[in-house]
């Protein structure tokens, strides 16, 4: 008989093998259903892991958009992280990335077509503090009235949807755009461009925003009293009392630092990959960091490399839409297999498998 | 006693992984008596009783009821052999009245009215006074209790469990309980009694088995055994009792006054008119049975609940409005009852619980970044000096037993070199050494010369510690009286909100409980 036994305290070793042993499982799991769907699975796992990066044919395109797509997964993950940590839930990272791209895109167009320098920084903090705004609806929501953070922060983005849609086809469309909804091409406007820092590698302003969100996220966990406060809170809500923590400013802090970086990633995609303010500008990347925050176990390191990993599977995924005609539900559910995994081992964090053979009287 | 045992048990073991909760236990139970189960927190008991009661299974031994094997499998299958059992921590809905909770116990429950009438026979019948169409959410712990009671009675049982009954009750309802319990008796029901206060063993109790580290140590008969011999089967050793100096009171230096608080759920304690006075180098003793405001009065000392800032005052200083930290800064700390998820973070390690409370007067912090290695210092400066039973301080809190972790939260506030310490229910779960050395630790530092107030259920403890002794009754503090001299009667009067009693000797004649 196998029997859960709890650890006295979480395993470290399991902490950092839980993902790996949740790869590995997707992987026999993704397999199988590739198997049954009549595709080669080993072909399709090496299509959706190994091609993006090492095959000449591919990689040439899929090793930037590795970066090009991890870039915003990460910034989000790491401002939805903090607030996990500390049990505030926010749900709407999409909206809040809506809302800085609009925001930013709008701030910029409104100067067209000057070109001061000071454009572009004037657009990334329109969009930090688009975001921020966006997320504080639910956090003075939650603060003055007890409502719960993940409905309201979930269903404003569909607010935030319309409010693109809006846009798209009314206030920032293009004058020139032939009735066509969309905005100017920002990424071709010398002053609102968000470019390519290094040839063929993906990296643009978001992506090192993002790394420099990692690194400011492992000191603040780990050096700062305001991350062992948020670790605090989420842990032990009383003892965070106890402790002198305020709760409802850990709700303002968490939800506006998660906002404000959904926001960033939204005004740097904006004005670079995407390029445009258009009806379908928004691609769930609010909604995939959650799963890399988890994928990262709310880990900074971690979160860098759920999403670089979260990333591949997208390339990945394409590709073999591409070469196998695997159906595109199938590798959604693929990804969907990957926090199903993670989340199922993790019990072996906190707990520990016995196998007992001698009966009970 | 001879003839045939009620239930008899043969040579249970049971083991949990790391450690063995019973080793080859073997006693008996005559039909129609009290039967004390003693031991000390850890021993055993609870294990014991859960496994007569169907909710754990033994490793291996064997139980017989009236001859025939027992081996129940549910409670339900316990309860129809005629075993019941009233908890430690009761399971009632405080939103529901007395017979709906009873109703909800039983297999088939009668109508309402039928019940109530029921409930309303057997509580006269058993001098247990209870309403059932009151709310629980409305009733003191004692009425909880007779609930509890009640609810077992109605199923007419062979064997009653009680686990710790009184550690809720004041002297006064333990006296109704002990009456009943006596009546049962008398009837032919026999009494399991779990307990580790030898006094009301020696009053109720004609047969003791003691547990010690899940072995049967010792059998006696507790009406002609002492409380002290007792005791030392029960822990193995003679305890010190401890020592106090003399005490000199030094200037007030924490004044509470005209402290009235609403609760914050609707079934909390509200605080009214809150009056304290507290020396330097005073120990006050706050009794009261739990869920008087105990909490609730912690909370505003602490700094969680903030109040109109003249109703708290430390050296003369407003405070009521600050928050924990510039309390702490200032010099009150507090250790709450509750130790994992309140005074200490479980999945958290022990240096991360040292940042908790000390960063303020041990300067664990540089303009917000945290120096690890002086809150890693102070950790294990703390388990060093209090005897904290751990491998090391970066295990979890919750991989403490639960002594251990009291003496580390204690250990951490009195480190910080408080001017004045309140501690709630300070040995809690303790077992007798370790809450001998907290009691120590408590009397050296108000020895040193800081304010000292102890809430407690424990009056044995407050009794032990106290230089001053008041009561918590229904969120009012009663008038506070020295503790040399006060006897049980007195102090039953006094938790059972008795609150006028100015001059002692002419006027607790006319007050009721």
């Amino acid at each position: 008989m196998l029997r859960l036994e709890k650890r006295p305290s979480p395993s470290r070793g399991w902490t950092i093998a839980t993902p790996v042993l949740a790869v590995v499982l997707t992987m026999i799991a993704g397999g199988l259903m590739f198997a049954a769907l009549g595709k080669n699975p080993v072909e399709a796992i090496r299509i959706i892991f190994w091609d993006p990066l090492f095959n000449m044919q591919f990689a040439s395109y899929a090793r930037p958009q590795i970066l090009v797509k991890a870039g915003p997964l990460i910034l989000i993950a790491i401002g939805l992280s903090l607030g996990f940590r500390a049990g505030v839930w926010n749900i709407g990272a999409e909206g809040q990335y809506i809302m800085g791209a609009l925001a930013g895109a709008a701030f910029g167009l409104a100067f067209y077509p000057s070109e001061s320098p000071l454009i572009f920084p004037g657009m990334i903090i329109a969009g930090a503090l688009a975001g921020w705004a966006w997320a504080m609806i639910p956090a003075i929501l939650k603060t003055r009235f007890r409502t719960n953070e993940i409905l309201v922060s979930l269903l404003l983005v569909y607010v935030a949807e319309k409010l693109l849609a809006s846009a798209a086809t009314g206030l920032l469309r293009n004058p020139e755009g032939r009735g066509f909804p969309g905005s100017r091409q920002l990424n071709r406007i010398e002053s609102m461009n968000n470019p390519e820092l290094i040839a063929n590698t993906g990296m643009h302003w978001g992506v090192v925003v993002a790394f420099i969100a990692v690194i400011m996220a492992y000191v603040l966990l780990n050096k700062h009293l305001l991350g062992y406060q948020i670790k605090l809170a989420g842990q032990a809500p009383r003892a965070a009392r106890f402790a002198g923590v305020k709760p409802n400013r850990l709700i303002m802090l968490c939800l506006g630092t998660s906002g404000a970086l959904a926001g960033l990633a939204g005004l740097f995609e904006v004005t670079g990959p995407a390029g445009q303010i258009s009806i379908d500008f928004n691609v769930g990347y609010g909604f995939t960091a959650i799963i890399v925050a988890f994928l990262g176990r709310l880990h900074p390191v971690g979160i860098l490399l759920a999403g670089l990993l979260m990333a591949l599977t997208y390339i990945g995924g394409e590709l073999a839409q591409l070469m196998l005609q695997i159906p595109a539900p199938a590798i959604q559910a693929f990804q969907g297999m990957l926090l199903f995994f993670l989340l199922a081992v993790d019990v072996l964090t906190n707990y520990r498998i016995r196998i007992k053979t001698e009966g009970v009287a | 006693m001879s003839g045939p045992a009620l239930l008899s048990i043969k040579g249970i073991t049971k083991a949990y992984p790391g450690v063995v909760a019973n080793s080859d236990v073997s006693f008996d139970i005559q039909p129609g008596t009290v039967h004390a189960l003693l031991g000390e927190n850890g021993a055993g008991k609870s294990t014991l009783v859960k496994m007569i009661y169907g909710l754990v299974r033994p490793d291996s031994g064997s139980m017989e009821m009236n001859g025939a094997s027992y081996t129940p499998a549910e409670p339900r299958a316990a309860r129809a052999s005629g075993v019941a059992m009233v908890f430690q921590h009761f399971s009632l809905f405080e939103a529901l009245n007395v017979a709906e909770n009873i109703s909800l116990g039983m297999e088939n429950p009668p109508r309402q009215r039928d019940l109530a009438q029921q409930i309303r026979e057997v509580s006269d019948a058993y001098g247990l006074p209870l309403d059932p169409d009151r709310l629980v959410g409305d009733l003191s712990a004692g009425e909880r209790q007779r609930v509890e009671i009640v609810r077992c009675l109605l199923q007419d049982p062979k064997l009653l469990v009680m686990d710790e009954p009184t550690s809720v009750l004041t002297p006064q309802e333990v006296e109704i309980l002990f009456r009943t319990l006596r009546t049962l008796r008398d009837e032919g029901t026999s009494i399991l009694y779990i307990s580790h206060k030898l006094e009301e063993i020696r009053v109720l109790c004609n047969e003791a088995t003691i547990l010690r580290l899940g072995k049967v140590v010792g059998e006696c008969d507790p009406r002609d055994t002492s409380a002290a011999e007792m005791a030392e089967m029960m822990v193995g050793k003679s305890l010190a009792t401890p020592a106090r100096g003399n005490t000199q009171l030094g200037p007030v230096v924490l004044k509470v006054s005209g402290l009235s608080v609403d609760p914050a759920t609707p079934f909390g304690t509200p605080l009214r008119h809150i009056g304290i006075e507290l020396h330097a180098g005073e120990v006050l003793g706050i009794g009261g049975v739990a869920g008087n405001g105990q909490d609730e009065l912690l909370a505003t000392l602490s700094g969680e609940t903030p109040t109109a800032p003249g109703s708290v005052m430390l050296n003369r200083q407003p405070i009521g409005n600050m928050g924990p930290n510039a309390r702490r800064a200032l010099g009150l700390l507090c250790a709450p009852e509750e130790r994992l998820g309140h005074a200490a973070a479980p999945d958290m390690s022990l240096v991360e619980n040292a940042l908790l409370t000390a960063r303020m007067r041990k300067g664990l912090d540089r303009s917000g970044f945290i120096d690890w290695k002086a809150t890693r210092a102070f950790a294990s400066e703390v388990i060093e000096t209090y005897d904290v039973r751990t491998p090391g301080p970066d295990n979890a809190a919750r991989s403490l037993s639960g002594g251990n972790l009291q003496k580390f939260v204690i250990g951490r506030e009195i480190m910080q070199d408080p001017k004045v310490l309140v501690v709630n229910q300070p040995t809690w779960g303790v077992d007798a050494s370790a809450a001998a050395a907290i009691r120590q630790a408590i009397l050296d530092l108000a020895q040193s010369g800081a304010g000292v107030i102890v809430i407690s259920q424990d009056l044995d403890e407050l009794l032990e510690v106290a230089d001053n002794f008041t009561a918590l009754n229904e969120g009012r503090l009663s008038n506070v009286r020295a503790t040399k001299g006060l006897t049980m009667e007195t102090i039953g009067l006094m938790l059972g909100g008795a609150h006028d009693m100015r001059d002692p000797d002419a006027e607790t004649i006319h007050v009721e409980a």
